[in-house]
This record gives C-alpha cells, sequence and structure tokens, in this order.
C-alpha cells in the first residue's frame, strides 16, 4: 500500500524549472532512497510532503494524517537552545505531556542518536555531524510515522554515517517507520534502501529495487553511476 | 503591485501577531523568552538610548539658547526643549534607535533562521513562527518603546540643563522649572502613544523582512538593511501623522 503519491508534479521558482512532472509512490514501511546530482530539487520534493511547498500542477496525496518527523540538510536546530531544549521543544508545544514524560521521551531520544551526554550542549558548540544527529533526535521525538531525512549523512566521517545508517535502518526495522532518505552517498543508498530512485532535470528517471539499481541498463542511471564511480567499492 | 503585495503580506504578520499577543503569557517558557526579549529590547540598548537623547538635547539647547539669547530670553530655554523632546524629538530619536538596534538585529535573527531552514522546522513541528517568534518580539517593541522614549526625554532635557548652564549661562533650576512649566499630559501623552506605535511599526517592519529573507547568501544582509530603511520611513511618515492629527 502506497502511503505518499506524486502525481505529475510540476514546480517552478521564478523562471527556473525544478519539478517537471514528477510521479512516484511511497510504500507503507519502505526505506526509498532519493538519489541524483545537486540541485536537481531533492529537497523541493521532500518539501512538498510536508505542504511547506505547494505544486504549481499536479498533486501529492499522503494517506491518512500520519506524524511526519523531517531532518533538514542543515539540522535547523534553534540557536538559543540546548541540544535537550530543541528536542523537548515539540513536545512542550504542541503537547500536554508531564515534565517528566517528556524528559523520558528527550533522553530517549537522545540515547538513541548517542548525544545524551550533549544534552546541555548548544547547536553552536557541536559539529556538524553531532547537529545532524540532534535534528535527527528532534526528527523522532514525537514518534513518526514518516521521517523525511534530507542528506543525513552528508559532511560526516565514514563511522558517524554509518551509525546514522544503522539508526535509519533500526528505526524501519523495529518501529515501521516509513523511510525516505535523499543523500549523496551511493554506497550508502545501496545498502541501506528497498528502492533507488534517480532524481534528474525534475523527473524520476528510475525508481528500481536497490539490488537492481546496480546492474540497471536504464543509460540515465549508467552515467549517473559513472559520475559516482569514485564512490563506489 | 509587488508594493501592495508586500504591504498585504506585512499587515497579515502584523494583525496575525498582534491577536497572538495573549499567548505571549501562556507558558513558563514564553513568559521567560518575552522577558528576554524585553532584556534585549529596553536594556541592552540603553547605552545608545543615552548617549543619542543626551546630544540631541544638547543640540536642541544650543541652537534654541543661541537664538533666545539674542532676545535676551533665555528663561525659556527649558520650555523650548522641553516641547521639541517631549511631542517629537524624544519618540522620534528612540524610534531610529530601536530600529537601529533591535530591529535589525530581529530582522538578522529570523532571517538567518529562515535561510538554516529553522523557520520550516518550526512550521513542521506545527509550531507557529508568528506565536513563538513575532508576538513576542513585537509586544516587547510596543512595550519598551513608550518607556525608552520617556526615557529619552528626561535624559534630553538634562543634556539641554547642562548645555544651558555651562554654555549660555541659564541657571539649571530655573531650567528645569520653565520646562516643567510647559510639559502638559497632553505632550507627554501623544509623544508615548507616538512611541508605541513606531514600536509595532519597526516590530512588524523587521518581522516581515525578515521572515521574507531570500535564500541566498546576501539575503539576510538585504533583508537587516531594508528592515531600518523601511522602519525609518515609516517612523517619519507615522510621527508626521499623528502630529497632524493630534495638533491643529
Ligand atoms: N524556496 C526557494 N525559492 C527559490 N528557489 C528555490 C527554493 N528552494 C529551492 N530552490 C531552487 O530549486 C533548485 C533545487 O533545489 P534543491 O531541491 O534544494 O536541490 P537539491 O536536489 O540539491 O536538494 C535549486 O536551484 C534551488 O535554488
Ligand atoms: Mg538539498
Amino acid at each position: 500500500m502506497s502511503v505518499i503519491r506524486f502525481c505529475g508534479v510540476k514546480k517552478s521558482f521564478d523562471s527556473s524549472v525544478v519539478l517537471d512532472g514528477l510521479s512516484f509512490e511511497v510504500e507503507n514501511g519502505e526505506i526509498l532512497a532519493i538519489v541524483g546530482p545537486s540541485g536537481t530539487g531533492k529537497s523541493v520534493t521532500l518539501k512538498h510532503i510536508v505542504g511547506l511547498l505547494e505544486p504549481d500542477e499536479g498533486t501529492v496525496e499522503v494517506e491518512g494524517d500520519p506524524r511526519i518527523g523531517y531532518l533538514f540538510q542543515s539540522g535547523a536546530l534553534l540557536a538559543w537552545l540546548t541540544v535537550y531544549e530543541n528536542v523537548a521543544l515539540p513536545l512542550k508545544e504542541t503537547t500536554r505531556l508531564k515534565d517528566k514524560e517528556i524528559d523520558a521521551a528527550v533522553m530517549d531520544a537522545l540515547r538513541m542518536v548517542g548525544l545524551e551526554d550533549s544534552a546541555d550542549k548548544y547547536p553552536g558548540e557541536l559539529s556538524g555531524g553531532m547537529q545532524k544527529r540532534a535534528g535527527l533526535a528532534r526528527a523522532i521525538v514525537r514518534r513518526a510515522d514518516i521521517v523525511l531525512y534530507d542528506e543525513p549523512t552528508s559532511g560526516l566521517d565514514p563511522v558517524t554515517a554509518l551509525s546514522i545508517h544503522r539508526l535509519i535502518k533500526k528505526l524501519n526495522s523495529e518501529q515501521g517507520v516509513t523511510s525516505i532518505v535523499v543523500t549523496h552517498d551511493i554506497q550508502g543508498a545501496l545498502n541501506l534502501a528497498d528502492r533507488i530512485m534517480l532524481l534528474k532535470d525534475g523527473k524520476a528517471v528510475a525508481a528500481l529495487k536497490a539490488s537492481e539499481f546496480a546492474s540497471s541498463d536504464n543509460p540515465t542511471v549508467r552515467e549517473f553511476l559513472t559520475a559516482m564511480k569514485g564512490e563506489l567499492k | 503591485m509587488k508594493f501592495v503585495k508586500e504591504v498585504g503580506v506585512a499587515g497579515k504578520i502584523g494583525l496575525g501577531s498582534i491577536l497572538l499577543f495573549p499567548s505571549v503569557f501562556r507558558s513558563c517558557d514564553s513568559r521567560e523568552d518575552f522577558a528576554h526579549q524585553l532584556y534585549k529590547t529596553g536594556i541592552s540598548t540603553l547605552p545608545v538610548v543615552t548617549v543619542v537623547s543626551l546630544f540631541i538635547g544638547m543640540i536642541l539647547a544650543l541652537q534654541v539658547g543661541l537664538e533666545l539669547r539674542r532676545f535676551n530670553q533665555e528663561i525659556y530655554l527649558g520650555a523650548a526643549v522641553m516641547i521639541s523632546l517631549i511631542r517629537e524629538m524624544a519618540p522620534f530619536s528612540c524610534g531610529l534607535c530601536l530600529a537601529s538596534c533591535v530591529g535589525s538585529s530581529i530582522a538578522a535573527e529570523i532571517g538567518t533562521m529562515k535561510v538554516n531552514d529553522e523557520i520550516d522546522a518550526l512550521k513542521i513541528m506545527s509550531i507557529s513562527p508568528l506565536k513563538y517568534l513575532a508576538a513576542p518580539r513585537i509586544l516587547a517593541l510596543a512595550v519598551m518603546a513608550p518607556l525608552v522614549s520617556f526615557y529619552c526625554c528626561v535624559v534630553g532635557t538634562i543634556g539641554g540643563g547642562i548645555v544651558g548652564a555651562t554654555q549660555l549661562g541659564v541657571d539649571f533650576g530655573q531650567y528645569m522649572s520653565s520646562a516643567m512649566s510647559i510639559a502638559e499630559d497632553k505632550d507627554l501623552f501623544v509623544g508615548l502613544a507616538k512611541a508605541l506605535v513606531f514600536g509595532l511599526v519597526i516590530g512588524i517592519v523587521s518581522v516581515s523582512e525578515g521572515l521574507g529573507t531570500k535564500l541566498g547568501a546576501t539575503g539576510v544582509g538585504k533583508s537587516t538593511q531594508r528592515s531600518v530603511i523601511v522602519s525609518f520611513l515609516l517612523i517619519l511618515m507615522f510621527g508626521y501623522m499623528i502630529t497632524r492629527i493630534c495638533y491643529r
């Protein structure tokens, strides 16, 4: 069963066309990786799912009323709040949970991303990787049904990147979180995702099972893989 | 066309935030944040405000005093300085200080948040940026501006008195009693109302410019600059209009 459906979505900014008839579906409980050159509209695609952007043409449907967590490319933490307060923010502002329950949920989320020792630090005092992990803790603290990850591992060292991928996998297998992962890390995508979608010129060129992606004979996929060759082992 | 649209957006943001003012006092965290905004608006700008209003008072006293001396009317120096300060110069200089110190920092802060996706992050968490960011900042400006304006008036009057005593040979006591005799309740209240309007204008303009920041490296600089320019222009225009309505 598909939980997210894009149907002929077109989106332009000023005069530049970013999405040009994008259609794809996301199945319940799967991990879909979206890959493609930078500037092709991967982040714009994610923003359509949560309604931050509206399509010019076409439709974006989200089944039911799922809780959606969103890990932004930049982490998007509030600079004047500590890591703890950032993660607690969605619970404090939008639920009636007691402080104790909030504390338990926040520490759970922080432990999951390995940041329980940095709870009282401010985002400015964290490395890029730690900021991303804090952003991830905030995205999952409300027990999301769907989590959108915008380049969760870009700019991270391989060890941290691997731990984030493990985390995405764990959330997916243990809590059944439907996951969309936008990434540059094609090797990571091949290991992590159930399906991989290649985005180019505002369209989905191919959406293939991860096992079939590397051996696909689609010329655009081949071209992309050749360009990414350095990253494939 | 673009202008009309921008005014519409700013109007929506302004009205929306004003309607959300009560939410500022609802939770403990938001009251704490509001207190912090009050501090940033009122207290941390005091050094600049003090120097600016002191010099404005001194300049007024010097200019007016030299003229009055030609007619041997220095006894009216206090009254002349007080009238210009309480009616126009105190709210005006308070507005300029708040626009350049506080408004610019609000526009830069919110603009940076916009560029870093923090505004989008708030929306996704179902936290309204108007409630969480705009309302406490605009309310803090609206509350603090009249107080700062009153403070400008006091400091400016003292500055004028110092110049009177040291440069123009006007006794400080006589200067003060002349100043106090002319100050009417109406002048005070119209001046404070002006400052209140300026505070709201600065807040709404800065928040709107911040939220409207375009993505890209120069975006934050542009919206910061625009927030100051637009605030200055509106302070002048609203200042004139309020004077026009209240004094005829
Ligand atoms: N809010 C916006 N306003 C104007 N242009 C935008 C906006 N968001 C994205 N774009 C443009 O859309 C294009 C695709 O952006 P994006 O989705 O961020 O690419 P990526 O695939 O690297 O994530 C870029 O050229 C970007 O400049
Ligand atoms: Mg992107």
